[in-house]
C-alpha cells in the first residue's frame, strides 16, 4: 500500500489505539492534519499548545495510556516544552508530535524553524528527527514503546514538511509495520530491568520481618506500575503503614487503617515523623524528593533503605539503599509478597510493633490536620471550601489542582481512596497546569465527574482552554480560591521575608471570573459567603452539558500547615500555631 | 542549604568508554546530559568502531563533580547508549596524541628537537622561528611533553583527548561492564 508520509504518520497513531488527540495545527505540520479528516482518531483543537500538551498529560494520568498531542514548529514547539518537562519531572506517557520546516530549509533560520530536538533534548526521555518518510512508522512505533515501558517519560518526535506532504515524490512511502522484533532490534540501547533480584527481594522480606519501626514510602511509581491492589496485600500481609507522596495520593486508600497520608513539606504531622523515626523505609516508586525529605542528611535518621525503582539511576542518588531493588513495582511487590508468606509460613514472626503503633495514633491524635474555623463576615477558608467539595462529589471523583497553596490544600484535606483519581504537577510545579489537565482527564475518562482546583493565579495562566472545553462540550468543573494572591508566594513572604510583600498581589475581582468564566461559554458562579457555598457547589454538580467557573473568595492570611521551611530537618516540623503548646505565642524564629 | 563544591578538592579521574549508536546527535546528548547534570568532563574522544552501526566515545569523566555511579546510570538513561564500560587505568593501555607549534629560532631549534627526540617525538614541520612536533603516547608522557616544551613557548596546542581499551595479559581482558540497563 502506498502512502505519503502525512497519511502514514496519522496510520501508525491508529495502530498504537490512539483514540484522541490534542492539538493546534501551522504551516509546516498542515500535510499531516490533512488526512486526521479522514481518520477515527479524535482531535481537539486547543487554544495554545501548552494547553495540548497539558491535556495530554491529563488524560495519561487518569487512564495509563500515553497522551498524544500534535502541533506545528517554532513558536508551537517552544510552548509544549513546559508540559514536556512537567512530563517527564512525573513520568508521565506522552507522545509530542511537532512540524518541522522542510529538511533543506533546517539550519537557515527558516521562517518558524527552531532547533525542536536540541531544545527538547533535557526535556525528554529520547527524542527524533525524522529524515525519511519511510522511517515514520518505525519512528511512532519507537516513540510509544520508549514513552511506555521502563520509567514512563514524554517523546518527541520532530517531522519536517517535505516528507509529509504528498506533493513532494519523497514523500511517498510504501505502508509497513515493524514487528516486535524489530522494534527491539532498533534500540539495541534500551531495556529496562523489569524483574527484580531474587536474592535483593528476599533479603528485603527478611528485613521487613525484622522491623519495629517500619513504613512504607510510597510514591508515583505504584500508580505508573498498575500496583496499587500488590501494594495494599503488601501492606496488609504486614500490617505497616503507608505515606503516599504527593504523586502517590490515591494509590493507597485514604481510609484504609494503615494510611498515614502525605509526608513532605506540608505534609501532616504523623505522616512526616513516622518516617522520621522509622528504622525501616520501604521506597516504592518514590525518588526521595527534597519536598519529602527536607534536609537530607537529617533525614530518617535510623532507618534502614530499601528502594524498589524501575529506574536504577533513583538507586543511590540521594540516599544510599541498604537493599536496591531494580525492577516494575508490581512485579517486585509481588515477589514480595510471596517472599513475606514463605518466611512466615516457615516459622518467622514480626516483631512486637505495639509501642510505635501507639506511637503513630498518639501523633494522630493529638496533630490531626486542623485550620481554625471562620470568623463571621471574613473571607472563606479555603479548607472548608474543599471539605464541602469533598463531602458533596462522589467518591471517585477525579481531583486536578495546579500548583502552589490550593493544591496542597487539595492535597490534604481530600480523601482519595482510589487511585488515578488525583492528578497534578508534582515534579516541575507548573502553575496552570490545572484547567487543561482537568479538560484531558474529562476526555479520558467521560464517565466520572472532573474537579480542577485552582488558584486565581494558576487559574490565569491557562483559563483560555476553557473555550477548548465549551466548544468540545467537555463539561470540567473549576473550583478557583481566590485569595487575590500569589498565596504560596505570600506565605513565604511573610514567614521568611518578614512579611516584605513583593509583587504578590493579584486581585480579587480583577478580572472578573464569573463575566470571564460566562464569555468562554461556562456558568460562572461567585461565592462570598460560608452559606452559599453548599448550594453553589449542587449547581455546579447538576451542569453536565457545560463547564462551570465557581469562583471562592478565600482569606488571604491562611498559611499551608504543617510545614517543614525549605532546606531544614524534617524534625523541625511545625503545626499551626494553634497547636503549639504556647498557642503560638511564642512561635519560633524561622530562618530559611 | 545548597552545599558548595570544595575548590581545594584533589580531581580523580575515571575513564569511561562509551558505546552508543552511530546516529546523528548523540554526541551532543552525551554532552548534553553532562552539563544538565552538572559532570565534569575532563577529556572526550569519539570516533566510529569497526561495526559501523556503532561509534565509541571515551570519557574522562572527573568524579569528584558527581558520584561517577550516577554519571554510569544517567548515561545509561540515553536510548542511543548501548554499552558502558569503566577502564580501570591498571588495567588499560591509554593512548594521547599531541600535536605542538613551539616558538623555536635558530638559537633554541636545537633544544626543541633535543626535547622531542628524548620523547621519541617527531618534527612534522620547521620554519625560521617555529617547530611543530607532534607526539603520541601515554597520556601522562604527553603531559611531561607539553611541560619541557612550554618555557619555548607555544604558538598553537593541541591534544585530542584520550583514548584506551583494556590491556591484555595472560587472563581474559579485565574489562568492567557496567551492569543494570535502562529505561
Amino acid at each position: 500500500m502506498e502512502l505519503n508520509g502525512g497519511q502514514a504518520l496519522i496510520k501508525s497513531l491508529e495502530m498504537e489505539g490512539v483514540e484522541v488527540m490534542f492539538g493546534l495545527p501551522g504551516g509546516a505540520i498542515l500535510p499531516v492534519y490533512d488526512p486526521i479528516i479522514d481518520s477515527p482518531i479524535r482531535h481537539i483543537l486547543v487554544r495554545h499548545e501548552q494547553g495540548a500538551g497539558h491535556m495530554a498529560e491529563g488524560y495519561a494520568h487518569v487512564t495509563g495510556r500515553p497522551g498524544v498531542a500534535m502541533v506545528t514548529s517554532g513558536p508551537a514547539a517552544t510552548n509544549i516544552v513546559t508540559p514536556l518537562c512537567d512530563a517527564y519531572m512525573d513520568s508521565i506517557p506522552m507522545v509530542v508530535i511537532t512540524g518541522q520546516v522542510a529538511l533543506p530549509s533546517i539550519g537557515t533560520d527558516a521562517f518558524q524553524e527552531c532547533d525542536t530536538t536540541g531544545i527538547t533534548q533535557s526535556v525528554t526521555k529520547h527524542n527524533f528527527l525524522v529524515t525519511k518518510a519511510a522511517d515514520i512508522p518505525r519512528v511512532i512505533r519507537e516513540a510509544f514503546h520508549i514513552a511506555t515501558t521502563g520509567r514512563p517519560g514524554p517523546v518527541l518526535v520532530d517531522i519536517p514538511k517535505d516528507i509529509v506532504d504528498p506533493k513532494n515524490p519523497a514523500s511517498a512511502m510504501k505502508w509497513y509495520w515493524p514487528t516486535a522484533s524489530e522494534l527491539t532490534a532498533g534500540l539495541p540501547g534500551y531495556k529496562p530491568t523489569t524483574i527484580g533480584n531474587p536474592r535483593q527481594i528476599r533479603k528485603a522480606a527478611e528485613m521487613i520481618l525484622s522491623a519495629r519501626k517500619p513504613v512504607l514510602y510510597v510514591g508515583g511509581g505504584i500508580l505508573k506500575a498498575r500496583a496499587a491492589e500488590a501494594l495494599r496485600e503488601l501492606a496488609e500481609l504486614t500490617d505497616i503503614h503507608v505515606v503516599t507522596t504527593l504523586m502517590a495520593r490515591g494509590a493507597f486508600p485514604d481510609d484504609h487503617r494503615l494510611c498515614l497520608g502525605m509526608p513532605g513539606m506540608h505534609g501532616n504531622y504523623t505522616a512526616v515523623m513516622s518516617m522520621q523515626e522509622s528504622d525501616l523505609l520501604v521506597a516504592l516508586g518514590s525518588r526521595f524528593d527534597d519536598r519529602v525529605t527536607g534536609r537530607v542528611p537529617n533525614f530518617a535518621p535510623e532507618a534502614k533503605i530499601i528502594h524498589v525503582d524501575i529506574d536504577p539511576a533513583e538507586l543511590g542518588k540521594v540516599r544510599r539503599p541498604d537493599v536496591p531493588i531494580v525492577g516494575d513495582c508490581r512485579l517486585v511487590i509481588e515477589e514480595l509478597v510471596k517472599a513475606v508468606r514463605h518466611l512466615l509460613d516457615t516459622g518467622s514472626t514480626f516483631p512486637d510493633r505495639q509501642a510505635w503503633k501507639s506511637k503513630l495514633s498518639g501523633w494522630q491524635e493529638r496533630y490531626p490536620l486542623a485550620y481554625e474555623p471562620p470568623v463571621e463576615g471574613e473571607n472563606l477558608k479555603p479548607q472548608m471550601v474543599l471539605e464541602h467539595l469533598r463531602d458533596s462529589t462522589p467518591d471517585d471523583t477525579i481531583l486536578v489542582s495546579g500548583v502552589g497553596q490550593h493544591q496542597m490544600w487539595a492535597s490534604q484535606y481530600w480523601k482519595f481512596n482510589h487511585p488515578y483519581t488525583w492528578v497534578n504537577s508534582g515534579g516541575l510545579g507548573t502553575m496552570g497546569f490545572s484547567v487543561p489537565a482537568a479538560i484531558g482527564a474529562k476526555v479520558g475518562r467521560p464517565d466520572k465527574m472532573v474537579w480542577s482546583v485552582d488558584g486565581d493565579g494558576c487559574f490565569q495562566m491557562t483559563a483560555q482552554e476553557l473555550v477548548t472545553a465549551s466548544a468540545e462540550r467537555i463539561p470540567v468543573k473549576v473550583a478557583i480560591l481566590n485569595n487575590a494572591y500569589l498565596g504560596m508566594v505570600r506565605q513565604w513572604q511573610e514567614m521568611f521575608y518578614d512579611e516584605r510583600y513583593s509583587e504578590v498581589y493579584l486581585s480579587p475581582d480583577l478580572p472578573d471570573y464569573v463575566k470571564w468564566a460566562e464569555a468562554m461559554g461556562c456558568v460562572g458562579i461567585r461565592v462570598e459567603s460560608p452559606e452559599e457555598i453548599q448550594p453553589a457547589i449542587d449547581k455546579a454538580n447538576s451542569i453536565d452539558d457545560r463547564p462551570v467557573v465557581v469562583e471562592f473568595r478565600t482569606d488571604a492570611s491562611e498559611k499551608v500547615f504543617p510545614m517543614v521551611p525549605s532546606g531544614q530537618s524534617n524534625s523541625e516540623i511545625q503545626v499551626p500555631p494553634f497547636q503549639r503548646p504556647d498557642g503560638g505565642a511564642g512561635q519560633k524564629e524561622i530562618s530559611q | 542549604m545548597t552545599a558548595y563544591p570544595d575548590l581545594n578538592r584533589v580531581v580523580t579521574h575515571h575513564t569511561l568508554s562509551v558505546l552508543v549508536e552511530n546516529k546523528a546527535g548523540v554526541l551532543a546528548r552525551v554532552a548534553n546530559l553532562f552539563s544538565r547534570r552538572a559532570y565534569n568532563i575532563f577529556s572526550l574522544a569519539v570516533a566510529p568502531t569497526d561495526d559501523d552501526r556503532f561509534s565509541r566515545i571515551t570519557i574522562v569523566v572527573d568524579a569528584e563533580s558527581a558520584p561517577l555511579e550516577q554519571v554510569v546510570k544517567q548515561l545509561h538513561k540515553l536510548i542511543n547508549v548501548v554499552k558502558i564500560s569503566e577502564l580501570d587505568p591498571r588495567a588499560s593501555v591509554e593512548r594521547e596524541l599531541l600535536l605542538a607549534t613551539v616558538r623555536a629560532d635558530v638559537t633554541t631549534r636545537g633544544q626543541v628537537a633535543e626535547v622531542t627526540r628524548i620523547f621519541d617525538g617527531r618534527i612534522l614541520a620547521v620554519s625560521h622561528d617555529q617547530v611543530t612536533v607532534s607526539l603520541e603516547g601515554h597520556p601522562s608522557k604527553v603531559d611531561d611533553f607539553e611541560e619541557l616544551l612550554r618555557p619555548f613557548g607555544f604558538a598553537e596546542l593541541q591534544r585530542t583527548g584520550r583514548v584506551a581499551l583494556p590491556k591484555l595479559d595472560r587472563e581474559a581482558p579485565r574489562l568492567h561492564t557496567v551492569k543494570g540497563k535502562v529505561s
